[in-house]
């Protein structure tokens, strides 16, 4: 599919001959980037895995390089990708053409892991292509000779685009290339991205506002992937997100391939299976454990045996996800739920490399629902709908990190810092007054109370420009560049212990370090607890400043570690194909025996969700009442909803008590009988579910929101009011942090307008709120609820049911959880528990 | 029941009792205690000023949290009308922090302490008294047989109330799980929440807490949104 009207043009000779020396032709995509880099224009490329995309996005800059002399060392190229692993190895394979036709070009990697004296040199003394990432960019555009550095920069590839514009790095990065384009005018910009569903809307963010739109070059498709799910012989399990049920199977499947990848969800998951996998390891399979948590040389051992092919299998997170060479992987294992069609159709697109021969995967659901849902993404991938999310608006919290950025650079006038930003596509709309606001929060915080003046981290010259107030101030925007807030982690280091001349135990320092974990989880255990890291049960010896030192022990029941990890939810698309599933019976041969029965059961006691209204079912149970709906919208939206419903409950004096939420139902408990209320028409479901929950049930609520909470907590921290790590305090660092939660309150009761406050509120709309797509929900369901009055739990309440307990709840439910507890004093105090005990029986 | 039926006699909206050392106090939902018999009234950790010493470091933290303080000290001080208002140490976020206050947080302080006795007792973030300030100064204040200090001693002896760690409890309950500012106690010793709007907290659960409390029983005394509830230590979890 490529535009026909591309003027395809020879390789140089030099270049040409070298595909020829391998027996290679050029691709017509890879030709059609050359073309469109001789006339100027920047292009997006489309292409699956495996064909050439990386050489395609590259050519151009070689084929300009070996053409000309320059006079001084001068950066020609940038590629950025948001993995530093990434750099390193597409530096490995440009190097091999490049080395092969003998052409002097210097290519080098800037990383957080590169030396400093070797960062310095490359500002000094640049190479022709550089491979970074978007927070060293920022970093180097931060810098006073930026200018110099980038002044001869010709192109820009952007590899993983599609992966890279989905967040706030993404804003972070086209606030970098707004920058480059006005310090080297002319620069084109190469997109390298999998399908997406609308590729045009990505080409938008290539561009500056002056350039003609960037061409786009589709490659063709290559096989498609052979994606089958698990039909397990053992019990399905409710609820869960482990597959332990499935362990044997799983175990059998990497028996019979070359090499497997099996992806979960998050690092706890992954951690939990390979310990699983390893128990049940009878034939001592080579199997590998890879996730972000673990200390860097660990990953790279593991991607060396991938690529050397001398492992089994991988256990890993979506860390693996992007382009790593995954050498002759043969079958991917997707474990738990796929949560969208195009994140599962791009993991498996990368395995079997040759596009000729098709990527086999196996999807292994964890409980019935996620049976469903499997289903639903397989019958998603084989007719190629993409589910990719809508392009950004840029955040305002990483706007206040680049205007210190941009300070910290060389001293700026508003006007031409709001009209360069404004040039990139996710900040097009930014006003200019909106803008001015974010130059004061930066200055001094832009609170109404001016009391910080003389605090002000940047400040008007006589001229009018904005420059940064000192060189402390520089060092700490250097120190927390960046948009990914991750909690405060303290380094996992192995340690030897002995036992000193006095019978105390002695801890030794100095032993390797394993990875990193959540300082929250590690305080939480007392010296000698057990838990599993990196595939080892190890027991906690005490913490010192900001590490964790632990031994390995012999254990078999290790405490486990509760990480959180990444927890994406249910895709729109996904959500809407599993409801239309659910009522269609002709539709369930596809699926398990089990799971048919189990909806067999539910259309008999209850009714199985239609796929244009939503079921709201009751019943008693234990002396409360449930209410479940089904809205099949993704975790996030339901919980916001859970919150917005109970606060409304609360209201009808129904007295709500809790509320969970997963990413296919809804369970509020209450005290009062609300079914009953229902039925007599006391209740009016339409009215309980309007709309208008949105406006002021909201507002009130984000006020004790931990969602939101979290939410401002990361726009806080990105927008540089609160900082990751501080000049000269990064050991203590953990001991001096202000609660962000304390923050919140005290900034929504003084100034609810702050431009921190309305940033925190637009990433919670998308974000952990998914206020958007309730909205949607709402509207999609008014006047179409169907209610359920049932005489006990129905087979598809179950497992939300069982999910029940293990959230934190809000509003007079706090109190209620407080009274309930001191309950159990009054009780242990009038000794009624005691007394039954030491009775004879 | 013998709880609750104590508290309905006095206060029944708001305080629930807290016995240290065989005296009598009250437990205040802002994180007060306030003793009957001398008319005192405790705080702890009020870290005036936190925003601002941020603010010197670049961290522009908003500049309304000593406000938030004082205006919570105010309501509570007027309920009471104390003879004695006691701040058990940190009572300024920083040495040079009393300097900072703004001239209407200033007066708003001379307010409340008008018509009362004061005692700043010191802390680690305040080891100096401040300059222009009203009120006494001293290490440790006695209430009967209790110490009144900031940082809480390993040898509690004849009862001890003090601040410094800013105990909070994660309380579990069939529902879920709500984390709050509490008062700790073993009956001998009680340790006081933090009073300040950004005086952060440490789960009770911490090993800081060990070496004061052992394996002896303790309760974690909740604040509430009306009303301090008493909950045993198994009710509560740590965090994470």
């Amino acid at each position: 599919m490529l535009d026909v009207a591309t003027p395809l043009v020879s390789l140089p000779p030099r270049i040409a001959s070298w595909f020829a020396a391998r027996g290679w032709s050029p691709r017509l995509h890879q030709l059609a980037l050359l073309a469109h880099a001789a006339a100027g224009q920047s292009a997006l490329l489309i292409a699956p895995t495996g064909a050439g995309k990386t050489l395609a996005g590259f050519l151009p800059s070689l084929v300009d390089l070996m053409g000309q002399a320059r006079s001084r060392p001068a950066l020609h190229t940038l590629y950025i990708s948001p993995l530093k692993a990434l750099s390193v190895d597409v530096a490995r394979n440009i190097e091999i053409p490049v080395s092969e036709m003998g052409l002097p070009i210097r290519i080098e990697t800037r990383t957080g892991d590169t030396p400093a004296g070797k960062r310095q040199r490359q500002r000094r003394d640049p190479p022709d292509i550089l491979l970074t990432t978007p927070e060293q960019l920022a970093l180097l555009l931060a810098s006073p000779d930026a200018a110099m550095l980038f002044g001869d920069l010709r192109r820009i590839v952007l590899d993983e685009l599609h992966a890279l514009v989905t967040n706030k790095r993404g804003d972070l990065l086209s606030l970098g290339l707004a920058r480059l384009r006005r310090l080297a005018p002319g620069v084109q910009t190469v997109g390298l991205s999998a399908t997406v569903r609308e590729p045009a809307e990505l080409a938008a963010y290539l561009r500056g506002r002056d350039d003609l739109p960037p061409a786009l070059v589709v490659a063709p498709e290559g096989a498609r992937a052979e994606i089958s799910m698990l039909d397990t012989r053992e019990r399905l399990p409710w609820a869960g997100h482990s597959a332990r049920h499935a362990l044997d199977e799983i175990y059998q499947a990497l028996r019979g391939c070359k090499m497997a990848l099996i992806f979960t969800n998050t690092r706890f998951q992954a951690e939990q299976l390979f310990w699983d996998l390893w128990k049940h390891n009878a034939e001592n399979l080579p199997i590998a454990l890879h996730h972000g948590s673990l200390d860097a040389s660990q990953r790279r051992r593991v991607e060396a045996a991938m690529a050397e092919g001398t492992i089994k299998a991988v256990v890993c997170t979506a860390t693996l996800d992007l382009g790593i060479d995954w050498g002759d992987v043969d079958l991917v294992i997707n474990v738990g739920a796929p949560k969208g069609a195009s994140r599962i159709t791009q993991r498996i697109g990368r395995a079997n490399h040759r596009l000729d021969e098709p990527s086999r995967a196996l999807l292994v659901p964890a409980n019935r629902f996620e049976v469903i849902e499997c289903r639903a993404a397989i019958d998603a991938a084989s007719h190629g709908v993409q589910d990719t999310p809508v392009p950004r608006t840029g955040a305002l919290d990483v706007l206040a990190q680049h205007v210190l950025g941009m300070a910290c650079a060389a001293p700026f006038r508003a006007e031409d810092l709001h009209s360069e930003i404004t040039d990139a596509a996710p900040y097009a709309a930014v006003t200019r007054e909106d803008f001015d606001r974010v130059l004061d929060f930066v200055a001094h915080g832009g609170y109404a109370l001016k009391a910080y003046e003389r605090f002000a981290k940047i400040r008007q010259d006589k001229d009018g420009r904005w420059r940064v107030s000192n060189g402390r101030i520089a060092q700490q925007y250097r120190m927390n560049v960046g948009t990914i807030v991750a909690a405060t982690m303290l380094k996992v280091r192995l340690v030897r212990s002995r036992t000193g001349p006095m019978g105390q135990t002695l801890i030794g320092r100095g032993g390797r370090v394993l990875g990193e974990m959540e300082d929250g989880f590690l305080e939480s255990l007392v010296p000698g607890d057990t838990f599993i890291f990196g595939g080892e049960i190890l027991a906690l010896q005490a913490i010192v400043e900001d590490e964790a030192l632990v031994q390995r022990v012999q254990s078999t029941t290790p405490k486990i570690p509760a990480w959180g990890g990444s927890k994406f939810p249910l895709s729109t698309y996904l959500a809407s194909r599993v409801r239309s599933m659910l009522s269609e019976p002709h539709a369930w041969p596809e699926l398990p025996s089990q799971v048919q029965d189990w909806l067999d059961i539910q259309a008999e006691r209850s009714l199985l969700p239609p796929p244009d209204s939503m079921l709201v079912e009751t019943f008693p149970r234990g002396g409360r009442h449930y209410l479940v709906a089904y809205p099949f919208e993704g975790r996030l939206a339901h919980q916001t909803l859970g919150m917005l419903l109970t606060r409304r409950l609360e209201r009808e004096r129904l007295k709500p008590l809790g509320f969970v939420g997963n990413d296919y139902a809804l369970a509020v408990w209450m005290k009062a009988d609300i079914g009953a209320r229902i039925k007599n028409g006391l209740v009016d479901l339409d009215g309980l579910f309007g709309e208008d929950m949105l406006g002021d049930d909201l507002e009130a609520w984000l006020d004790e929101s931990s969602m939101m909470k979290r939410t401002f907590r990361s726009c806080a921290i990105i927008a540089g009011l609160i900082e990751k790590r501080h000049p000269g305090r990064e050991k203590t660092g953990r001991q001096m942090t202000v609660s962000t939660d304390l923050v919140y309150d005290v900034l929504r009761r003084h100034e609810p307008d702050h431009i921190l406050l309305r940033a925190a509120r637009e990433d919670a709309a998308t974000g952990l709120l998914d206020l958007k797509r309730l909205g949607d929900l709402l509207l999609r369901i008014k006047g179409r609820i169907i209610h359920k009055d049932l005489d006990r739990v129905s087979p598809l309440a179950v497992p939300i049911m069982l999910e029940i307990g293990r959230e934190p709840v809000y509003g007079e439910a706090q109190d209620e959880i407080l009274a309930e507890a001191a309950d159990v004093l009054v009780e242990e105090a009038c000794g009624v528990e005691g007394r039954s005990f030491r009775e004879p029986a | 029941m013998g709880l609750r039926a104590e508290a309905l006699e006095n206060r029944p909206d708001t305080t629930s009792p807290l016995m240290v050392a065989g005296e009598r106090f009250l437990a205040d939902p802002s994180g007060a205690l306030f003793h009957e018999g001398e008319r005192a009234l405790l705080v702890a950790d009020l870290h005036l000023e936190k925003g601002s010493s941020f603010a010197r470091r670049g961290m522009l933290l908003p500049p309304y949290d000593t406000g938030a303080t004082l205006a919570a000290l105010a309501d509570v001080v007027r309920r009471y009308a104390p003879r004695l208002v006691v701040a058990l140490g940190d009572s300024f976020h920083d040495p040079f922090a009393a300097a900072r206050l703004s001239d209407a947080d200033r007066t708003v302080l001379a307010a409340i302490q008008h018509g009362r006795d004061w005692l700043w007792l010191t802390g680690n973030h305040d080891p100096l008294p401040h300059e222009g300030l009203i009120g006494s100064v001293s290490a440790e204040w006695h209430v009967g047989p209790i110490v009144l200090r900031h940082e809480p001693q390993t040898d509690s002896g004849t009862g001890e109330i003090a601040g410094h760690l800013h105990p909070v409890a994660r309380v579990v309950g069939t529902s879920g799980t709500t984390r709050r500012r509490c008062f700790v106690s073993d009956g001998l010793r009680c340790v006081m929440p933090a009073f300040g709007a950004y005086a952060g907290g440490l789960n009770i659960h911490h090993a800081a807490f060990t070496p004061l409390f052992g394996t002896r029983s303790r309760i974690a005394h909740a604040l509430g949104r009306d009303r301090v509830y008493a909950v045993p230590i198994t009710r509560c979890i740590a965090d994470g």
